[in-house]
Parts: structure tokens; C-alpha cells; sequence
């Protein structure tokens, strides 16, 4: 299929909106594979331009910096599941499947399996991008089953450690203590390092980190990307804030993150033999 | 409008639940009947070209050029669209708009009722728009607007639409053209 999807016939061009023929023409696909990344987002058509989600959520500059990095948009498919982040993936220009809450890395199995069988000559990349309820809690599961069984499928936790969208109930991510409007007596037990449990459960590739630096976050997607389509399973963890369920207005999230770049989301990488062989690889050949 | 559907859950009585189903192979359907399919061409033919603001939404399998067949289908419909006088309104994707939609210029399945309703529109042909979605819009539409829905669909119709023709390819497709204009000269138009 390719970017055939995007072209427009000629005789219906007059009645596109523009909005689409921008699509067309100014989007970036994997022709410009070594140029996508961050650095595009002003002069080019993205892939989710409006979004419906609170003003200055993280999550959807994070989103934002997914998608601006993914290598070959046009041949990935995301699975999502139940949280804030479906609220956007409908507006998004891309292939998208929501599943249930929690089994998403069943249906990505499931949906990378078969497209390996249906298009052996071409690469399909099948991307995860779930909230911390999803990955960590009710799909733990699921998440750990699919990187025991080795699938190539990347797994992006939007970890804003709470079930925000429902209310504020604590997750398996939610620091020790933590109170939120459903869990009014704090969290009993630590947060969940699902970073280490990903390299312990085989992931090539696991990094934890937050979405407040673009060019990081753009770098872990192409490489994690890389990494699953050639030799894995790999995990990202990244810290979106709810800025709401934790009390602050809508240009505080920045800030938050910086702070929790030295605390929670200290940098943590893991890159097993064979990743790191291939992603040297690639950066030989100018792919990354 | 909106009546209390038998299932007590719908608040819309769909075509399925008043026994209205998909026609046979080879057949069309006018309304509640199994029709030939020449029949159905005409009657349709009829109501586009006597309907006020009679428009064709034309849905992604047609308006991108991803396949030959896709292609060739954009070159007929705009053919059908200049044989029977009528507008053409994209359905060009399914994504739901924000902050709104534009009624005036796109159709939505999500609220395709409010384009019907804003143009005016009295006579509509759905074609290229995938099945789950159409079936979603003609639905809406069936059941809050007075506009007569046309489904020239590539597999087995739709029975909420008014008229449906089914297994309808490219060569169908100029078959049907060719019954148009022999209609729009009958009624000297």
C-alpha cells in the first residue's frame, strides 16, 4: 500500500479539503525516512494536528514526538488501549486499532504476525502506545507475555502513574504514598519498575525516561523501532504528567518533567549485544 | 424522526429490525423489494435527476488512487456526477473532527445528518465508502432526514439505504451511466 493511500485521484482533488492535500504533499513519509524526526514539526503537515485533550497535557506533545519519529508511518500500525491516550488516536492519520484495556499487546502480536505473513517484502512496523494502567496493571500480563515470546513489537508506556481519565485512581506506576481522589489513604506499596521487569522479560531495548526533551524522545522511538523490527521485543517508559490529577495548570507540565528527569525517570537504558550491533549498524548506513 | 425502535434500544427502527435485508446476487433493492438490477438503475437515475441538490458522496476506496480499479471508478463517478447534475461531497476519512466539522463542505459518518441537513440535500449516493462506516451513516441519515439514500456498493448493499446496488464494479458502474443518460434524455433534462 505505501503512500499510494494518501494520493488523491485527480478528479476529486477540487473537492478535497485542504487539509487532506496538505496531507498528501507535505506530510512526511518514509521517502524522507533519514530526515523525519523532531526538527520538521513547524514546516510540515502532522499526522495529528488537533487533538482533544487538556490544554498543555504532556501526553500530547509526547504523542506529537512519536509520531513526528516513527521511521515509516505509512507501514506502522498502532495499538492502543483504554486511557487518555484514545482520545487522540482517532485523530491521527495513521492506521490505529484500539483494543481492550489491557490486551493491546495481544492484538499488536496478533496484527504483526499476520502482516509478516501477508507482506513478507515489505517492513511493517506495529507500535504499542498505552498509559501505565493499560501497561502495567490490567495488561502486566499481556505486556510481560508478548516480550517472553519474543515479539517484534515496540511497547511505549505513556506513564503518567495514575488512572487519570477515570477519575484518579492509583496504578502499578503511582510512587508509594501518593494520594488521589480515589485513593484517599495513599499508595501502600512502590512504584512498579517496569523498565527492569521489561530487560528481565527479554525486551533488547528499555529505556525510562520523560517527554521533556523532543530530540531524546524522537532518538529512543527510531532506535526502539529499529530494534523490535530486526532483532525484539523493546519497552519505553516515558513520564507524561496528568497535570490535572496532580494539581497543576497547563504550562506547569514542562517543568514537572525536568524535575523528574533526576528523580523517578532518571535516565535508564538497556540495550542487549545484538541491538547494539544492529543499531551501529544502522547509524553506519545513515539510518539513524 | 426518531422513533423508539423495536429493540427498545435504538432509538432509530433500522432497516433490519422492519425485515428489510440485503438483496440476492444479481438484484437490487427499491425501498422493502428485491428488484432487478436494471430497474433499480433507473428509478435511481429518476430520483437523482428530479431530487433538489442531488449529491454523491464518494468515500476513500474511490477517492484515493491506491489500485487500477480505484482509478478507474474516479474517472466514472465524475462522469455520473456531470450525467446527473449533482454535487460532490468527500467523505475523504473517518476520523472525528475537532473542534467541529464543516458541514457545509464534508460529510462525516459520525454526523452525517448535519450535512444532509445544511445543503439541503434530497437525493444522495453513497459510494467508496467502506461498509461498517456507510452502514453507521445511512442509519443516521435514514432516520433524521428526509433525504432519499442511494448505496452503489462494491459487496452485498445496504439495506438502510433507500436503494442499493450491489457487487458494484467498474464495469456495472458505466453500465449504469449509460441507463442514466438514456434517463436524462426521457425527461428532456
Amino acid at each position: 500500500m505505501g503512500t499510494n493511500i494518501y494520493k488523491i485521484n485527480p478528479e476529486f482533488r477540487d473537492i478535497m479539503p485542504k487539509e487532506i492535500i496538505d496531507l498528501e504533499e507535505n506530510a512526511t513519509w518514509a521517502e524522507n525516512t533519514d530526515k523525519r524526526g523532531i526538527k520538521e514539526l513547524p514546516e510540515t503537515k502532522e499526522l495529528l494536528e488537533e487533538h482533544s485533550l487538556c490544554a498543555g497535557c504532556p501526553e500530547a506533545a509526547a504523542l506529537r514526538y512519536v509520531l513526528a519519529a516513527l521511521p515509516k508511518p505509512e507501514d506502522t500500525v498502532i495499538v492502543n488501549s483504554t486511557g487518555c491516550t484514545s482520545l487522540m488516536f482517532p485523530h491521527i492519520a495513521l492506521h490505529t486499532v484500539h483494543s481492550l484495556f489491557g490486551n493491546q499487546n495481544a492484538v499488536a502480536t496478533g496484527i504483526k504476525r499476520v502482516l509478516d505473513w501477508r507482506f513478507p517484502d515489505i517492513e511493517k512496523d506495529v507500535v504499542v502506545l498505552a498509559g501505565d494502567g493499560a501497561t502495567v496493571d490490567i495488561g502486566l500480563d499481556y505486556t510481560l507475555q508478548s516480550f517472553f515470546r519474543q515479539e517484534n513489537i515496540t511497547t511505549i508506556c505513556f506513564d503518567n502513574e495514575v488512572y487519570a481519565n477515570t477519575g484518579g485512581q492509583e496504578s502499578g506506576s503511582t510512587p508509594k504514598g501518593q494520594v488521589f481522589k480515589m485513593a484517599p489513604t495513599g499508595k501502600k506499596f512502590e512504584k512498579v519498575k517496569m523498565w527492569e521487569l521489561a530487560v528481565t522479560s527479554g525486551c533488547h531495548y528499555s529505556m525510562n525516561m520523560t517527554a521533556s526533551a523532543p530530540k531524546a524522545v524522537a532518538k529512543a522511538v527510531r532506535e526502539a523501532i529499529f530494534v523490535a523490527r530486526y532483532v525484539g521485543p523493546t519497552f519505553l517508559n516515558i513520564y507524561t504528567p496528568c497535570i490535572l490529577e496532580i494539581g497543576l495548570s497547563a504550562n506547569e507540565g514542562l517543568r514537572e518533567m525536568k524535575e523528574q528527569d533526576k528523580e523517578r525517570f532518571a535516565a535508564f537504558k538497556y540495550v542487549s549485544p545484538e541491538a547494539e550491533e544492529l543499531l551501529a549498524k544502522l547509524k553506519e548506513e545513515g539510518r539513524l | 424522526m426518531a422513533n423508539q425502535g423495536p429493540a427498545y434500544y435504538s432509538p432509530y427502527p433500522t432497516a433490519v429490525y422492519e425485515g428489510v435485508i440485503t438483496p440476492p446476487e444479481g438484484k437490487a433493492l427499491l425501498l422493502t423489494e428485491v428488484v432487478d438490477e436494471e430497474i433499480a438503475m433507473r428509478e435511481i437515475a429518476k430520483v437523482m435527476l428530479t431530487s433538489k441538490n442531488a449529491t454523491i458522496f464518494p468515500g476513500p476506496q474511490v477517492l484515493y488512487g491506491y489500485n487500477e480499479e480505484s482509478k478507474k471508478k474516479a474517472k466514472l463517478i465524475k462522469e455520473m456526477s456531470e450525467v446527473l447534475n449533482a454535487n460532490m461531497i468527500p467523505m475523504y476519512d473517518y476520523r472525528p473532527k475537532y473542534p467541529k466539522i464543516d458541514a457545509e463542505v464534508e460529510i462525516n459518518p459520525n454526523h452525517p445528518n448535519l450535512t444532509i441537513w445544511h445543503n439541503n440535500i434530497k437525493a444522495a449516493i453513497f459510494i467508496g465508502v467502506h461498509c461498517h462506516y456507510a452502514n453507521v451513516a445511512l442509519k443516521i441519515v435514514r432516520a433524521e432526514t428526509d433525504c432519499y439514500t442511494i448505496a452503489i456498493c462494491g459487496l452485498s448493499g445496504h439495506e438502510d439505504a433507500m436503494a442499493t446496488l450491489r457487487d458494484m464494479h467498474s464495469h456495472e458502474l458505466e453500465k449504469f451511466i449509460k441507463i442514466a443518460k438514456e434517463v436524462k434524455s426521457e425527461l428532456k433534462l
